[in-house]
């Protein structure tokens, strides 16, 4: 238990330390891989919480996915960091002091609720033999079965929507248009012309 | 001894910190989209440390619809991010103000 709280500070240690680099990198390339490396952190994290199931996702999904897609994009754009850092400074008090209070109120509420014993101190043991995989297929594929078929056509529409975003047509550019090419009759390509035959005069 | 109200303070400091994330990053629409993706985790966080104290799974199925649906929004938001990029020349939140708002 006492190697279970070690790593739970550990690595929660390291995620916050991530996300403090997410938000204060100046070039957008290192914030990204702070954000690769707090979805790792916070994988482990689910793993000791015993949500096997979706700590792997997380690491497949959204570093394998996601994340990968998010670098694409950053290395293709050419972003001025120098107007970014002049930003930083300028806006940096009031988030730091919006952070604070915030932060202070809800760490409050929380400790606060468990002193009272609303919240029990520690996670129950789960049973022997539970396996988080097979329980949560279970749930998913009967009770929210309509919603992961939701799921699924939103994944189709975010498919569509980059598609259709990012499609351009260039003028000047000499391609195929397959379908004018099927679609053409032979009496629009050859004329047959009816006329006398020439004789010598 | 972990519990609940650990995973649940460390969610609302990653929540908070995001918070700050898009009050200082104004002028970076990428930096933006990339808080939104921890702020997302955050509150994943917290789903997964109920479902886990309460024992019930539902929690766990609602992270996984958060995924698809981030994942969706991610590749949506990049999308536009690039035509943006393409017609603009620039991602800074404050040139785009063709809509007058």
């Amino acid at each position: 238990m006492l190697f279970q709280t070690i790593l739970f500070y550990f690595f929660a240690t390291v995620l916050i330390g991530a996300a403090l680099g997410v938000v204060f990198a100046r070039n957008p390339v290192h914030a990204v891989m702070f954000l690769v490396l707090a979805f790792f952190n916070s994988a482990i994290l689910w793993l000791l919480a015993e949500a096997e199931f979706l700590a792997i996702v997380l690491v497949l999904v959204y570093v394998g996915a996601v994340m990968v897609l998010f670098l694409f994009v950053v290395m293709m754009l050419d972003i001025n960091v120098e107007a970014v850092q002049r930003s930083l400074t300028r806006y940096a008090p009031a988030g730091i002091g919006v952070a604070l209070i915030m932060a202070i109120e809800m760490i409050q509420l929380i400790w606060l609720r468990s002193r009272a014993d609303v919240l029990p101190g520690g996670f129950a043991e789960t049973p022997a033999g539970y396996s988080n995989t097979k329980a949560l297929g279970a749930v998913l594929y009967t009770e929210h079965v309509y919603a992961f078929e939701i799921a699924a056509v939103i994944l189709l529409l975010a498919i569509v929507a980059a598609i259709t975003l990012t499609m351009r047509k260039r003028p000047g550019l000499k391609v195929q248009d397959i379908a004018k090419q099927v679609s053409v009759r032979s009496k629009d390509r050859i004329r047959i012309v009816k006329m006398k035959a020439e004789t010598k005069p | 001894m972990i519990g609940l109200q650990h995973y649940l303070t460390l969610a609302a400091m990653l929540f908070v910190l995001s918070i700050a994330g898009i009050i200082v990053n104004r002028r970076n629409l990428i930096l933006l989209l990339m808080c939104i993706e921890l702020m997302l985790l955050a509150v994943n966080f917290n789903f997964i440390a109920f479902s886990r104290s309460l024992g019930d799974e539902t929690g766990q199925v609602f992270v996984f619809f958060i995924l698809t649906v981030a994942a969706a929004e991610a590749a949506i938001g990049l999308a536009i991010l690039v035509v943006l990029f393409r017609n603009r020349r620039s991602i800074n939140v404050q040139e785009l103000n063709t809509m007058k708002g």
